[in-house]
């Protein structure tokens, strides 16, 4: 566990190194996780070793969002009058833009022959 | 009395107290979540946040003293973020067989998000740098808040559209996709991740691990595109 979160913290630290030295608009942990992607392609046996830590990671990713969360509620009142607009804004823009990539990936997904996946679930 | 309110103040100012709490405050949410059957209403972010928002109401304390204590489940959002590559790695082939699905999901829900937001609160009268600042919502913070002063928004008020972005899409997807009858959960966690970020991720990775690795490749790759899409949109209009 230890190891493996001592990769995480290398890959991050790597990746925020490179953002900030080439001053990219990508975020560090983003190039940290295609940098760790790239090791696990040239030695999947490390993939194996990190499963255990990194799924549990995941499977609480929910958690790690909380204190943010927390944030908002005491920044609410700085919508203001605009509160209700936003509000719908938000909810619109979400559904439609989560309508507009199934559909997109979908069509394409048809289109190149990858549709029809069997289902997992 | 005294001893307690004593007691209290030493504790209140402790970060131990309030990382505690939050642990608590996210297991009692989980145990919520499965009482309610997983209803997508009862999302553990959104019931957590609730929780602890409350405590923190009664109690008189502010955000930055409860920040001290939960900062350490906040930094651990970097090195969650670099996991991803796991289920990236475990789901590649499937990944490399959807390149041109995922290419033509995240132009269109990218410039759709966008373009939405964008559209409505003009449309309902909201305008300046409040409008401005809706604009990368879609994204995952850090990239969200760059592009957000750049673009003469307000970082702090994007910061909290960002957050609400991720619960609202973490709350609708599921019912609205499993209203529509799509069951390719590719596309299902791809548009999820695009559009809902980091919390349309951690609701994927509950739900289906494919929807979630292919949440998290739609997250990373949003956050790319919206910081080249948001300042080009807004240049325009």
């Amino acid at each position: 566990m230890i190891r493996t979160l001592a990769v995480l913290l290398v890959f991050q630290l790597a990746g925020e190194t490179v953002a900030r030295a080439a001053a990219l608009s990508i975020p560090g942990p983003v190039l940290g996780l295609a940098g760790l992607f790239v090791l696990f392609m040239i030695r999947p046996d490390i993939a194996d070793r990190m499963r255990e830590t990194c799924s549990g990671l995941l499977a609480h990713l929910s958690l790690l969002f909380v204190p943010a969360g927390v944030g908002v509620t005491a920044h609410l009142s700085t919508f203001g009058a605009d509160g209700p607009a936003l509000a719908a804004a938000l909810i619109g823009s979400t559904v439609l833009a989560i309508l507009a990539g199934v559909g997109a990936f979908l069509a394409l997904a048809r289109l190149t022959g990858a549709a029809e996946e069997p289902d997992d679930g | 009395m005294d001893e307690a309110v004593a007691l209290w103040s030493y504790l209140a100012r402790d970060p131990l107290l309030w990382l505690t709490v939050t642990l608590l405050a996210y297991i009692a949410a989980e145990r919520l979540s499965e009482m309610a059957g997983r209803h997508p209403l009862a999302n553990p972010v959104l019931l957590a946040v609730i929780l602890l928002s409350a405590v923190l109401t009664v109690t008189s304390t502010p955000y930055g003293t409860y920040f001290e204590g939960a900062q350490f489940v906040h930094f651990m959002l970097g090195p969650a973020t670099v996991a991803l590559a796991l289920p990236l790695h475990d789901n590649f082939g499937r990944v490399r067989r959807t390149l041109l699905p995922m290419a033509g999901a995240l132009l269109a829900g990218s410039l759709t998000a966008i373009l939405s937001a964008l559209g409505i609160a003009w449309a309902l009268g909201v305008r300046g740098d409040t409008l401005l600042s809706l604009a990368p919502k879609s994204a995952t913070a850090p990239v969200a808040l760059g592009v957000s002063e750049a673009i003469g928004g307000v970082p702090s008020l994007t910061a909290v559209l960002v957050i609400l972005t991720g619960i609202t899409g973490a709350v609708v997807a599921t019912p609205m996709l499993n209203a529509l009858g799509i069951r390719d959960w590719r596309a299902r966690g791809f548009a999820v991740g695009l559009a809902a970020h980091g919390i349309g991720t951690a609701h994927a990775f509950r739900v289906n691990s494919t929807a979630g690795a292919f949440s998290g490749i739609g997250m990373g790759l949003n956050a790319v595109l919206t910081a080249i899409l948001a300042p080009l949109v807004v240049a325009l209009i």
